[in-house]
């Protein structure tokens, strides 16, 4: 697959599920376990993201200047400091470490 | 409340200034998301199409950061995690098409295409049927049209540092994703299902392809949801859209 593929591809099926949410009608959602468990695929999703960029480097788990980091992330999100702010900060946290350590 | 004038805000009034400010708040997450994308291994054009066409930005932070780290061999894992997190934005239209639907098939694509977690959580917010349709076309509109010129924005900026790493991109990117999590953390249910998704995507990575793990973490929402282990009876664990 091409780059080009991909991005073409999976922006194709990201309308489509939009555009189908307008086109079915509405039965499926109101059981409560379809609705429960879309909602908790996000979270699953997120949280396993957050996992692997956080821990892996390619299929290798290591510890680096990023857990730092994400751990001053969850501190401000907690202080309820704006998104933007919050991904700046870790940014420069992970950047100071690996200039003035020499942590990966 | 009354204003400056002595005369009340109209709900529409309020559902507009609400909309406006929900879309600036969002529309500033495109800088992270177009550095993250140029970072990942996108180009500039690239970016741009993916906030131009997906325009949904939890399904665009998962592409990238699936490709971040298999890069394009793991282009079916990224295209996978993309449609499992937008999965949630169909049932926003069912929703939605009630309130902003049904004028014809042009204005039922652009309300589609303008479906995502801020415009609908804003419409839903509303009291009344027109306040509602006005956050819904505001929010969209406002967040679709900031999204893209700071996705722009971004990518220039990423394209610019060159070693992204060395910036700590890396690191932002696990807290961009924190950041659109926290929200939801909310019920014991949803705390549950992200500790065990993590730990699982950690446990798989030293033993599958890049990107499954991600995708296999959905299990876990499976499981919790067809259970509803740890839930409440009753209750949808719907984060801000409730």
């Amino acid at each position: 697959m091409t780059m080009w593929q991909i991005i073409l591809l999976a922006s194709i099926a990201c309308a489509a599920i939009k555009l189908a949410g307008y086109a079915v009608p509405p039965h499926w959602l109101e059981k409560p376990t379809a609705a429960r468990t879309a909602d908790l695929l996000t979270v699953a999703l997120l949280a396993a993201l957050i996992a692997v960029q956080t821990l892996g480097a390619g299929q290798q788990l290591v510890l680096d200047a990023r857990v730092p980091a994400l751990v001053v992330a969850a501190g401000l999100y907690w202080l309820r400091v704006p998104f933007l702010v919050v991904v700046i900060a870790a940014a420069l946290v992970a950047a100071a470490l690996r200039a003035t350590t020499g942590m990966g | 409340m009354t204003g400056r004038s002595g005369r009340a805000s109209t709900p529409v009034q309020v559902a507009t200034r609400q909309g406006i400010a929900v879309g600036i708040a969002t529309a500033a997450y495109g800088v992270s998301f177009g550095a993250l994308a140029v970072a990942a291994g996108l180009d500039i054009w690239q970016t741009c199409v993916l906030s131009l066409l997906m325009f949904t930005g939890g399904s665009q932070f998962a592409l990238v950061g699936v490709l971040a780290t298999g890069g394009v061999s793991a282009g079916p894992a990224a295209i996978t995690s993309a449609i499992l997190l937008g999965s949630r934005n169909a049932a926003y239209g069912m929703r939605m098409k009630p309130i902003v639907g049904g004028n014809g098939w042009m204005r039922d694509i652009a309300a589609a295409w303008l479906t995502i977690d801020e415009s609908t959580a804003v419409a839903l917010a509303q009291k009344d049927l027109a306040a509602r349709r006005r956050g819904f076309w505001v929010t969209g509109l406002v967040v679709f049209i900031g999204w893209n010129l700071t996705t722009v924005l971004g990518a220039l900026i990423g394209d610019l540092l060159g070693d992204t790493r060395a910036y700590g991109l890396d690191a932002a990117a696990a807290a961009a994703f924190l950041g659109l999590l926290w929200p939801r953390l909310r019920s014991r249910q949803t705390i549950a299902v992200a500790s065990a998704a993590a730990v699982l995507a950690a446990a798989l990575t030293p033993v599958v392809a890049p990107g499954v793990p991600v995708i296999a973490a959905a299990l876990v929402a499976v499981v919790f949801g067809a259970t509803n282990w740890l839930g409440v009876r009753g209750a949808s664990p719907r984060g801000n859209t409730s």
